[in-house]
């Protein structure tokens, strides 16, 4: 094979893995989106938020520990414990629920049959509150985050590729990193196992009732503050997925939230409403910047990957505003 | 046969209620009715009179929409209902079927009815499926395709199917003839009257279409602008002088034209 068609091929490996990430943020949208109209900002702060989580609990940190060492006169830090990643997550999954509980308990119960500006207005104040709490809790340093994922390039699949260049030609393989490969396995996983949950549960199939008419789901027993925690929690464990992965890669830090800025291209192309549009939104984002900035990014002064994920989105928002695979409104004539 | 629907056990009670939604719009201003055991009530009136929002009291749909019953009480079985949530009501056996039908538009038809039964479970729900298309064998052939998609007729169906499934002892039926092509209303109100027969489900109906509606219920109720201004046995209703012209569009003098609408309002004034 020709040099060039295995670079190609390594940066949209690259992109398809990078988008995987993506996909994982929106995700976390949709499912909020879907089921009670609200479109949560929060949803990269709860990343950030669950990462911040998982760190503190496995190193045995205090939370609070600066609040009550400055209240107490104390110098309490540590446990003194460290918990595996296994247990870790658990733990993390607990407080996420726990963090949909007191969502929907303290601030969208109130908010039931509001204007949807208002309920995201509300999800702008739960971000900067969550910040403010992680910060509080954990304390604002950058961690790094050892769950024990395998990091650098792949040398099994380096080595594999570079015998696929033609005779005589310097090649050295492709660089696939490990971490996304696992990230990518890992999607994967979670995106089927939320499919068939949505599809052939009782809970699943009353989700997407109340996503479909909250009255109606309401009329027939369902109860929506059930639901909604549920809702939460799912997209919780979403964000905890998405915190690790992007936490194992580049530390668990404030910036770690900005991810969900790139997540709104990759839902205006996918679609609010729809969870295979989240995947294949992501994919074609990744693989779209990443091919992008290989082919073109040189011509035009490099660091395409910024904007070219809104450009594209805004093309979508032009031609087709629903997404590709947005729920068309049925209405019957 | 229940003639004047009015049999000794009386299972719901609604006791000079008053709704205010969003703390300052008086809609009911005391209305209370009494629903018997196995009977079709019906509760009849134009739009804006308050039949809807009496349904919604009873099955306290209310809440989310910033509603909330100030006054008077609701007995089902003799127990108090408010305070209950919807969930609560239907696990008592009541449940609404909300006017303007509402389907889950992008779940199957299927799905649709076994949505309602989301209170029980065992084995029984799959018995019920199969009596719900024993009684609408056209669902039974949509089974598959999405709500959204399947005509008005069929999405009544849904609506009353569904709520069936939930093993009712009352359905608050609203407005089923809505937007629905005349023979479509006659077999819509035909099945209910078989479930009302066969399976012994009381139903309270709200309807604007007081012909058909007085034609399947045993009992009638009026309401004019938030209060119960006439009610007696269906077939008295039927006859009554005022209620032919002013709800059925006759008078003495067979039909009643539009030229005499201003006489209509004038007269209409001793009702409320």
């Amino acid at each position: 094979m020709p040099v060039a068609f295995l670079n190609f091929m390594e940066v949209t490996m690259n992109g398809l893995m990078a988008g995987v990430l993506y996909a994982l943020v929106a995700l976390g949208f949709v499912l909020i989106y879907k089921a009670s109209g609200i479109f949560n900002y929060a949803q990269g702060v709860m990343a950030l938020f669950s990462a911040l989580t998982l760190v503190g609990i496995m190193e045995g940190q205090v939370p609070f520990s600066h609040l009550i060492n400055a209240l107490l006169g104390t110098e309490i830090h540590h446990f003194g414990w460290h918990i595996n990643a296994f247990f870790g997550i658990l733990f993390t999954m607990v407080v996420m629920v726990g963090l949909a509980y007191c969502v929907q308990r303290f601030v969208f119960r109130h908010l039931v049959g509001q204007e949807p500006i208002i309920l995201f207005m509300a999800t702008i104040g739960l971000a900067y509150f969550m910040e403010g709490l992680g910060d509080l809790m954990w304390g604002s340093d950058i961690k790094t985050l050892a769950v024990g994922l395998p990091q650098g390039g792949s040398f099994a699949i380096e080595d594999l590729t570079a015998t696929w260049a033609a005779e005589g030609e310097r090649y050295y393989g492709m660089y696939i990193d490990q971490l996304d490969i696992v990230a990518t396995v890992v999607a994967a996983i979670l995106v089927i196992a939320l499919v068939l949950f949505a599809q052939y549960t009782k809970q699943g199939r009353a989700m997407r009732a109340v996503a479909d008419d909250h009255q109606a789901a309401l009329s027939v027993g369902i109860s929506l503050n059930f639901i909604w925690v549920l809702v939460w929690s799912l997209a919780g464990f979403v964000a905890i997925v998405a915190g690790v992965m992007w936490g194992a890669k580049s530390g668990v830090q404030f910036s770690l939230s900005l991810i969900a800025l790139k997540a709104l291209p990759v839902l205006m192309l996918g679609g609010f409403t729809s969870i295979p549009g989240a995947i294949v939104g992501g994919l074609i984002i990744g693989v779209g910047e990443k091919l992008f900035e290989y082919q073109f990014g040189p011509m035009l002064g490099g660091a395409t990957e910024n904007w070219f994920a809104y450009v594209l989105a805004l093309l979508f928002l032009v031609f087709r505003p629903q997404g590709l695979f947005g729920e068309k409104i049925i209405e019957r004539v | 046969m229940l003639d004047a629907g009015h049999t000794e056990e009386a299972l719901l009670e609604v006791n000079n209620i008053e709704v205010i939604y969003n703390h300052v719009i008086l809609v009911l201003k005391g209305v209370s009715l009494s629903v018997p055991k196995g009977g079709i009530t019906a509760l009849l009136g134009g739009n804006g009179a308050g039949k809807t929002t009496t349904l919604k009291a009873i099955s306290s749909l209310l809440q989310s929409e910033r509603g909330e019953v100030t006054k008077g009480s609701i007995h089902y079985r003799g127990e108090r209902l408010e305070g209950l949530d919807p969930a609560g009501l239907v696990k008592k056996g009541v449940i609404q079927v909300m006017e303007g039908r509402h389907c889950f538009e992008h779940l199957t038809v299927e799905e649709n009815l076994l949505t309602g039964a989301y209170t029980r479970s065992g084995a029984e729900v799959a018995r019920d499926l199969e009596m719900v298309y024993e009684y609408f064998p056209r669902l039974r052939e949509r089974r598959k395709s999405q709500a959204g998609y399947t005509s008005g007729g069929e999405q009544q169906m849904v609506a009353i199917g569904r709520a069936l499934m939930s093993k009712p002892e009352t359905i608050l039926l609203d407005e089923p003839s809505m937007g629905l092509a005349p023979q479509l209303v006659e077999e819509i109100f035909g099945i209910v009257k078989s479930l009302n027969e066969n399976e012994g489900v009381t139903f309270l109906l709200a309807e604007q279409n007081t012909n058909v509606a007085l034609r399947y219920a045993h009992y009638g109720y009026i309401l004019e602008s938030g209060r119960i201004v006439m009610d007696g046995p269906a077939a008295d209703l039927r006859e009554n002088p005022d209620v032919k012209e002013f709800y059925l569009g006759m008078s003495d003098d067979g039909r009643k034209s539009f030229r005499d609408v201003r006489s209509y309002r004038r007269r209409k004034r001793w009702l409320s």
